[in-house]
């Protein structure tokens, strides 16, 4: 089974880092995933560097760009995928643009993540419409595409999306960018209740999510929360990145 | 010539221009897009709008704008060369056809701020423009590296009334200022209009860039016909960077048994790497929200372009000249930066025009040994805008100290 749908049949609260991958240093993501998943984190998200990231903010666009200074690649990130599975069972999510799928070709990357033993897919730039001949695809392959909705779209649409999903979807908080604040908590959840009701897939809620506060006032409303931006500013400046992200992670996990 | 283009309706209703096109961009932004479409499909038909659209181009921008016939440089080449002076238009471009058009949409969508990106600063004075003279809040977002090289065009949008934000992440240039843009548009996407300056980006905007650009082709084809007492000319030439000053001239003329040329920025050279001639050399991808042809790298990383004149310096093209490029409608030449220098001396010398160094490039196809261009042909050129902006380029390139 599908290690994503394993973990969200079983009803708890759940905290899903993201990394970016060769953030901040190559050979740092295996380590990295590896620490978090030891730490609580139920779920890591893995972001593939982008050239061009239109949906993040500058804490995790100066990522990127630093990451693929040092030389990051697609093949790179699956052969690191490939090691952190000798180590660890968690599931993991792959954060792309569809640039870096399209280029390598849907076929040749669902089958990367197969070998590699990445479980979903998150492709902030792939909307409803023309996403249907990738999920389609990776789902036959089993792996989720996992599609976003925005607190702007429709209650259909949030059906609809789902629906094409199938296992998995993200609920983005704001309208914004990643690391953006939140907006006030009432609208909130009256998304996040809006959302429930109409996603035929569990979902996740990502943006701006910073605390263990958060993360416990989202699981309330959601299957599970995304903590990016928070994660890469909190290894700023420390000497070392796996025991920081190792105490931000059990923080986050209310683990004391 | 097929027939393909005898009912010519592309985009679809999803704005794809068969496998080009689309709308590739965060969720966030797809009710807007939407919302833009359905306020466009209105305008349309909405003889109010289209009124006041055709007023202010008369009256504001100053259009129609001449067809000329350069004599000098015909009798030079052995062929007639009409040149369509978009840049007789108010602020120097044709930037200013659109900026008018969407300005209009941005108002009846009761949007109060107005954000647009800039490589040069050309289409940002245009946006600036239309936005002083309707009073809105005008934000332009420009590449740090642009903003060095362009003083002249930062200073006048800030005279305009613009405020100009720096872009200092990725490459600190016209893309980056558009992914910038579009991450803005995200962020206030209830209050804020974009105002993308080129046929580029999601759908609906390739589309309606070229329609509110289509009057350049539309003016010329009645101008031809009256000036010269033939039916066609036989030749268009126009340079491409996005494409909006080439979809404005060949719209009008797709159907139609002349031959269409595109001519790309080949910088440096096809082989140098520093060029931008995305049909020529790029491959299919996605960037801003659309699927076309891109320069990019092995492992999908977009990839820096280089051209001596800043609005063709973009590694994108529109998807609709992606899907002309393909089926073979249009044909992509390339020029040179020193062709287009050339070609900048060439005109100012033979006809008192200062061209664009944008449109020096359509200009350098004329003088091409392999153009194709048989004697006494009739070529109409698209002289996209004025020189006065490249000035300080064409000074730095010639060695001279101002």
């Amino acid at each position: 089974m599908n290690r994503i749908r394993r973990l969200f049949n079983e009803p708890k609260e759940k905290l899903i880092p993201f990394l970016t991958a060769g953030y901040p240093e190559m050979d740092c993501t295996v380590e990295l995933v590896c620490t978090a998943a030891e730490a609580g984190a139920d779920m890591v998200e893995i972001g593939i560097p982008f050239s061009d990231p239109q949906a993040d903010g500058p804490i995790i666009q100066a990522s990127s760009q630093l990451a693929l200074d040092k030389g990051i690649t697609l093949k790179m990130i699956f052969e690191q995928v490939q090691e952190i599975r000798t180590r660890t069972d968690v599931p993991i999510a792959l954060m792309g643009y569809y640039n870096s799928i399209l280029k390598m070709g849907h076929d040749s990357f669902l089958n990367h993540c197969v070998k590699a033993g990445v479980d979903g897919v998150i492709l902030p730039d792939l909307p409803l419409h023309e996403a249907k001949p990738f999920c389609e695809s990776a789902k036959s392959q089993g792996v989720f595409p996992i599609l976003l909705v925005a607190p702007n779209t429709t209650s259909e649409r949030i059906r609809n999306i789902s629906e094409l999903a199938g296992g998995l979807i993200y609920a983005v908080s704001i309208l914004g960018v990643t690391g953006n604040d939140l907006s006030s908590k009432d609208a909130l959840k009256s998304y996040l209740i809006r959302v429930r009701e109409n996603s035929a897939a569990p979902f996740v809620v990502g943006f701006g999510i910073s605390t263990r506060e958060d993360v416990l006032w989202f699981n309330q409303y959601a299957d599970g929360v995304v903590v990016g931006s928070a994660i890469l500013k909190n290894m700023d400046g420390k000497d070392d990145i796996f025991k920081t992200t190792k105490e931000f992670i059990q923080t986050l996990k209310g683990i004391t | 010539m097929d027939n393909t283009f005898k009912d010519y309706q592309l985009p679809d209703k999803r704005g794809h221009y068969k496998q080009f096109g689309g709308k590739y961009v965060p969720e966030t932004l797809i009710p807007a897009l939407e919302e833009l479409e359905h306020h466009y499909d209105k305008s349309k038909k909405d003889s109010v709008f289209q009124t006041e659209l055709y007023n202010l181009l008369k009256h504001y921008a100053g259009r129609e704008t001449a067809l000329y016939h350069a004599a000098r440089i015909s009798e030079e080449l052995g062929f007639d060369v009409w040149l369509k002076r978009e840049d007789l238009n108010h602020t120097g471009a044709h930037k200013i056809n659109n900026a008018l058009g969407q300005i209009l949409l941005a108002i009846r969508m009761g949007k109060q701020r107005i954000i647009a990106e800039t490589g040069a600063g050309q289409h940002g004075v245009a946006v600036a423009t239309v936005a002083a003279r309707f009073g809105l809040e005008c934000i332009i977002y420009m590449g740090e590296e642009d903003i060095r090289r362009q003083k002249l065009n930062v200073f006048r949008m800030r005279l305009l009334g613009a405020e100009v934000r720096s872009v200092v992440s990725g490459s600190k240039t016209l893309k980056d200022a558009t992914n910038e843009s579009i991450r803005d548009w995200v962020t206030h996407v209830d209050t804020t209009y974009y105002l993308i300056g080129s046929t580029v980006g999601p759908h609906p905007y390739p589309m309606l860039v070229r329609d509110f650009q289509s009057v350049i082709g539309k003016e010329t084809k009645e101008q031809f016909i009256k000036q010269t007492g033939k039916d066609l000319p036989n030749r268009l030439v126009a340079c491409v960077g996005g494409g909006s000053n080439a979809m404005g001239m060949f719209y009008a003329f797709l159907q139609d048994d002349i031959k269409i040329i595109g001519v790309e920025a080949a910088g440096k050279g096809l082989e140098s790497g520093a060029h931008a001639a995305t049909l020529t050399k790029g491959e299919f991808g996605v960037l801003h929200g659309a699927a076309s042809s891109l320069l990019q790298n092995e492992d999908g990383q977009v990839t820096l372009p280089h051209s001596i004149s800043a609005g063709l310096d973009y590694p994108g093209v529109g998807p609709e000249h992606s899907y002309l490029n393909q089926t073979g409608r249009v044909n992509y030449h390339t020029a040179m930066d020193q062709e287009a220098l050339d070609a900048f001396k060439w005109l100012s010398e033979k006809e008192g025009i200062l061209p664009a160094l944008e449109s020096a490039h359509a200009l350098a196809y004329l003088r091409q040994d392999d153009n194709g261009i048989e004697q006494g042909e009739d070529v109409v050129v698209c002289l996209s805008g004025r020189g006065d902006k490249d000035v300080h380029t064409v000074a730095g390139a010639l060695g001279v100290d101002l």
